[in-house]
């Protein structure tokens, strides 16, 4: 690995443990997330020549903590002065060694990202933005917004925050009860952003690392690891040499992490067919499941999602829903539920529409238009792999 | 930190009626811990008077200034740790059931 990409490395792994820790002393997300930052950006300045500290992790805390003393000593408020010596408290050395004390803060911060007094998708850009350093143009091409938008609402979000003091912590009996499904949602938004194209593996990676610690915490709630355990189990056949995505049909199907598949199917044996996660995981599961593209049982697909849509409507489910119908039925059967997603609107930024609607013309047998469309998918593809992908398949039905 | 309790009617309250808390007890339990300081039930909505000043005129006209469904029919003043703790008082109050409570912090101008 380089210089700059182990850096790069430690930063990822270290940002959102800086971030929690200083939230947790200073109580000030907007200074947490500033000194953090501006820790990264001085790891990533470092010439070659200074070298990769031993403890890259521990180095960026320490920069981070400074930095953040640097603005509390100037800021001479009272209040802050409790701040600075609870900062002063905090050495590196203590902060990042014990595995279980940095999980815990980050369970916190997942907890209080989460919280219900923030509207649904300030949920999850907050956590997007905090426990996993996305930025904020990210986040707003994944909700389907400009980045005006997504700034306003983050700064809304941490406003009400530090003003209506939304605490700090993993909260205990009913309420834990409650709060868990809207972690499980974002939870899930976070790894679908590490799964999708140019997105950052890690996240998956770590979206399942927090919900295998939230079944810990709270079992009875599988579905949602069962979820996460099938989308992941293709990581290894999803790219090809070159980087490329390769789509579910292509895949080479021996290369999937059966073990995890296994793990999954006895996880849902024993769940019933309600609820946005194990339906999901059910719909993966029967793809998981299919020993060839043919072999995938397209009708059972097409009925989760009938059953999906109704209990958590979405632009997207809607989308995926058509193609599925088209799968399962006939393709014009689709092509007529896909209109219906796309006639409010939601759908007019999102090249996969595009691609939804080429894939199932080039099942109707129209290869001619179907190559217009991916063609014309390519174009507003938001990714370069997702460009190459598209751009591929209007090349095969030429 | 103080948060203000606005206890609203709603139109569309709970339809299950079994174990109600009482106001009573409520009172009494947040009096004793500290939480609530200051609470109070309002007269009827039809006894509302808004006034306003413009252009140096007095404008005073009958009924409250939102013409909404929901009416604020009370108020607790409490005094909890965070938000979480606001929200639990809130829950527990009859009219969490029988209408809507809005839990709002006092701003903070020392921040």
């Amino acid at each position: 690995m380089t210089h700059g990409g182990q850096a790069a490395a430690a930063a990822t792994e270290a940002y959102p443990r800086i971030v929690a820790a200083l939230i947790r002393i200073t109580g000030d997300w907007t200074l947490a997330e500033d000194c953090a930052q501006e820790a990264l950006a001085l790891a990533l300045e470092r010439r070659p020549a200074d070298g990769v500290p031993d403890k890259p992790g521990a180095w960026l805390m320490t920069v981070a903590r400074n930095r953040a003393l640097d603005v509390l000593r100037r800021a001479s408020v009272e209040r802050r002065k409790l701040r600075e010596l609870a900062v002063l408290a905090l050495t590196a050395a203590t902060e990042l060694e014990p595995q279980e004390e940095v999980v815990d803060d980050r369970l916190r911060l997942v907890f209080t990202c989460c919280h219900p007094a923030l509207a649904l998708e300030a949920r999850v850009a907050l956590t997007l933005r905090t426990i996993c350093a996305v930025s904020t143009v990210d986040i707003a091409r994944a909700f389907l917004t400009s980045e005006s938008t997504m700034t306003r609402r983050l700064t809304r979000a941490k406003t009400k925050i530090a003003e209506a003091r939304i605490p700090y912590r993993v909260p205990t009996g009913p309420a834990l009860t409650e709060r868990l499904p809207g972690v499980l949602a974002v939870l899930y938004l976070l790894f679908t952003h590490g799964y999708n194209a140019d997105g950052e593996p890690a996240f998956a990676e770590e979206a399942i690392r927090l919900a295998r610690l939230l079944a810990r915490l709270m079992p009875g709630q599988p579905e949602a690891s069962a979820l996460l355990l099938l989308q992941h189990s293709r990581r290894a056949a999803r790219r090809d040499a070159d980087g490329n995505l390769v789509t579910l049909d292509k895949q080479d199907r021996p290369r999937w992490d059966h073990a995890a598949i296994a793990e999954a199917l006895t996880i849902l044996a024993d769940l019933p067919d309600s609820g946005p996660y194990a339906l999901q995981a059910r719909i993966a599961a029967c793809h998981a499941s299919a020993t060839s593209p043919e072999d995938t049982d397209w009708p059972r697909i097409a009925d989760c999602y009938d059953k999906l849509v109704r209990v958590q409507p979405s632009p997207v489910i809607e989308l995926n829903r058509a193609v599925a119908h088209g799968y399962a039925y006939r393709p014009a059967a689709g092509l007529a539920l896909l209109a219906q997603a796309r006639a409010g609107g939601a759908l007019d930024d999102y090249p996969l529409a595009i691609a939804a609607e080429a894939q199932l013309t080039a099942r109707d047998g129209d290869r001619e238009r179907a190559a217009e469309l991916f063609r014309l998918a390519a174009e507003q593809a938001h990714s370069e792999s997702e460009r190459r992908a598209l751009l591929e398949r209007a090349a095969e039905n030429r | 930190m103080k948060y203000m309790m606005f206890v609203c009617t709603d139109p569309e309250p709970d339809t299950d009626t079994e174990n109600e808390p009482d106001i009573d007890v409520w009172v009494a339990e947040n009096d004793a811990a500290g939480r609530r300081l200051q609470g109070m039930v309002l007269a009827p909505r039809s006894t509302a008077t808004t006034v306003r000043v413009r252009n140096g005129q007095t404008l005073v006209s009958d009924g409250p200034f939102a013409e909404t469904k929901e009416v604020i029919v009370g108020f607790d003043l409490l005094e909890c740790a965070d938000l979480d703790e606001a929200i639990e008082v809130a829950r527990t109050h009859p009219m969490a059931r029988g209408g809507r409570i809005e839990v709002r912090p006092l701003a903070d101008f020392e921040q």
